[in-house]
């Protein structure tokens, strides 16, 4: 059977044959590069077709269903105005931090690729603090957001940089004790750790009610950490016209519209390998003919199948929901998620030490 | 005790009025058969307009080409933005009594609004609004129309 960890380890043989071993990392770091690449133009493309469909679907309409076979290719033809569009650069702007910051953005959701899994064996980067890098590297995307708005020289465009970051800041801490009380039941940060460790079913269902309630509160804090509406205070259409990206046109506004959804992937990456087993198919204790079955299913698409069941989940968050204020909005944070994931968090250390955890 | 009661009562609550909500968009995005757009183009002859669209004004006339506009212009005068013009003529009945009568009915079109003043307005339901909606033409004079036909006069017994 093809599988992409046979790909790899051929392509990394053939190389090792001719090549010394400091060309052949050379050339799979690009070969890495150039997958990354494709990998977010791809995304880029499905999710803002997916979203589009799923919003009008949900919204008693048909959606894009002109350009190509049933809309599909309404995306790239978008992708193709946007790249033809003068990119401007206001006069009042801080001309340097206003074309840098959309590629911080992307940096930083590039950053974030490294260690997630893509299948069995598949991963960029298995580093052996694979959950602490996820957090912190999240965190840099605020700062590129801060410095398209301040740089603008627009008021809305800071407003809005100011929002995102007091929004992205507060529901970091949401976000990061969820990851820490997968991560008290594993006992490790490493991400193939924690996804071998759920060889016998999925933490969601293994960790009872504490990891469900983890589980919660992880989806709605990466859900305001994308800035996504019902948290959209960041963008904010209705009172600050596009929020930080007012200013920006053309290739730049694509760069920060394709940063977003990328990271919408990458959280729900990151929640499906923390929560349902990553690329792990779907397993129970003991069943042995079950797990069989279910082995024959590829791990790539386990992965993708689960990722995209998370994405849907949150494209029906958007569309379902009404904005908050931004009072509303630290009031849920500070007020009920931060104090819940706490009591949570201790929950499931008591849980995890008295082992009342399927194991 | 009556706040963490209440702060518990108010996390489950807003749990269930979203999940409320959510069914109801999980709804529309399972079933298709609601969805209210129409494919306008492709599907010109089986369009399915509602019934409270509106087009254009026109004036009902029956087989016998009779319409039941008296000439009254309660149309004109609730209209608001002078859409509507209304010339009228003295007809003589047959006894010999001058009686007011409509002679032409100019509708400029490309004024109208589709604000239903007018037909709310008529005593006698002479005007309704149609479901027409393809106006657009070449000549701009060609949108000013003379609603009642040729040779009509009115329906026996409107007064």
């Amino acid at each position: 059977m093809i599988s992409i960890e046979k790909i790899t380890s051929s392509i990394h043989l053939k190389l090792s044959e001719s090549f010394s071993p400091m060309i052949v990392t050379l050339v799979e770091m690009t070969i890495i590069g150039i997958f990354v690449l494709t990998l977010f133009a791809m995304l880029g493309l499905i999710l803002v077709f997916m979203e589009r469909k799923v919003s009008a679907y949900m919204q008693i309409r048909i959606g894009p269903n002109r350009v190509g076979y049933r809309g599909t290719a309404q995306t790239l033809a978008d992708t193709i105005k946007l790249l033809v569009k003068e990119g401007l650069t206001p006069d009042g702007a801080d001309k340097f931090l206003f074309n840098f910051a959309p590629f911080i953005v992307m940096i930083g959701a590039m950053l974030l690729m490294a260690p997630i899994p893509f299948a069995r064996n598949v991963q960029i980067w298995d580093l052996n603090i694979g959950v602490l890098y996820i957090t912190a590297v999240s965190s840099i995307s605020v700062i590129g957001i801060l410095m398209a708005g301040w740089s603008s020289n627009n008021k809305y465009s800071l407003l809005g940089a100011m929002r995102s970051g007091a929004q992205i800041v507060s529901y970091e801490l949401s976000a990061g004790l969820a990851i820490l009380s997968i991560v008290i039941l594993t006992g490790s940060l490493k991400i193939s750790d924690i996804i071998a460790s759920q060889q016998n079913g999925w933490w969601i269902f293994k960790g009872h009610i504490p990891a469900m309630i983890s589980f919660v509160i992880f989806i709605i804090a990466v859900t305001a950490e994308t800035n996504r509406a019902p948290f959209d205070m960041a963008e904010a259409e209705s009172e600050l016209t596009a929020g930080f990206h007012t200013e920006y046109s053309g290739m730049k506004f694509a760069l920060f519209f394709l940063a977003e959804y990328v990271n919408i992937f990458i959280v729900c990456a990151i929640g499906a390998t923390l929560f349902l087993g990553g690329w792990m198919p779907l397993h129970f204790g003991s069943w042995q003919v079950f797990n069989h079955i279910m082995d024959f299913i590829p791990s790539s698409i386990w992965f993708m199948g689960k990722t995209f069941a998370l994405i849907f989940l949150i494209m029906w968050f958007r569309w379902s929901f009404p904005r908050l204020r931004i009072d509303q909005l630290l009031n849920l944070e500070w007020k009920y998620l931060l104090p819940i994931g706490m009591l949570n968090l201790l929950l499931m250390t008591l849980v995890a030490i008295m082992g009342w955890y399927v194991k | 005790m009556g706040f963490i009661s209440n702060y518990i009562r108010t996390v489950f609550t807003s749990i269930k009025s979203l999940l409320i909500g959510m069914k109801r968009t999980g709804y529309y995005f399972t079933h298709h058969s609601e969805i209210i757009t129409q494919n306008y183009p492709e599907n010109r002859d089986s369009l399915n307009l509602p019934e409270r669209f509106r087009g254009e004004v026109v004036l009902l006339h029956d087989e016998k080409n009779e319409h039941r506009c008296t000439g009254c212009t309660a149309c004109e005068l609730a209209c608001p933005n002078g859409t509507i013009k209304i010339v009228t003529k003295f007809d003589i009945s047959p006894e010999g009594k001058k009686k007011k009568a409509l002679d032409t009915f100019i509708y400029h079109l490309e004024l109208c609004t589709m604000c239903n003043l007018c037909i709310e307005a008529c005593p006698t339901d002479a005007i309704k609004m149609a479901q027409n909606f393809e106006h657009s033409v070449y000549d701009r004079s060609l949108l000013t129309k003379t609603l009642n036909k040729p040779g009509s006069k009115i329906m026996e017994g409107v007064e």
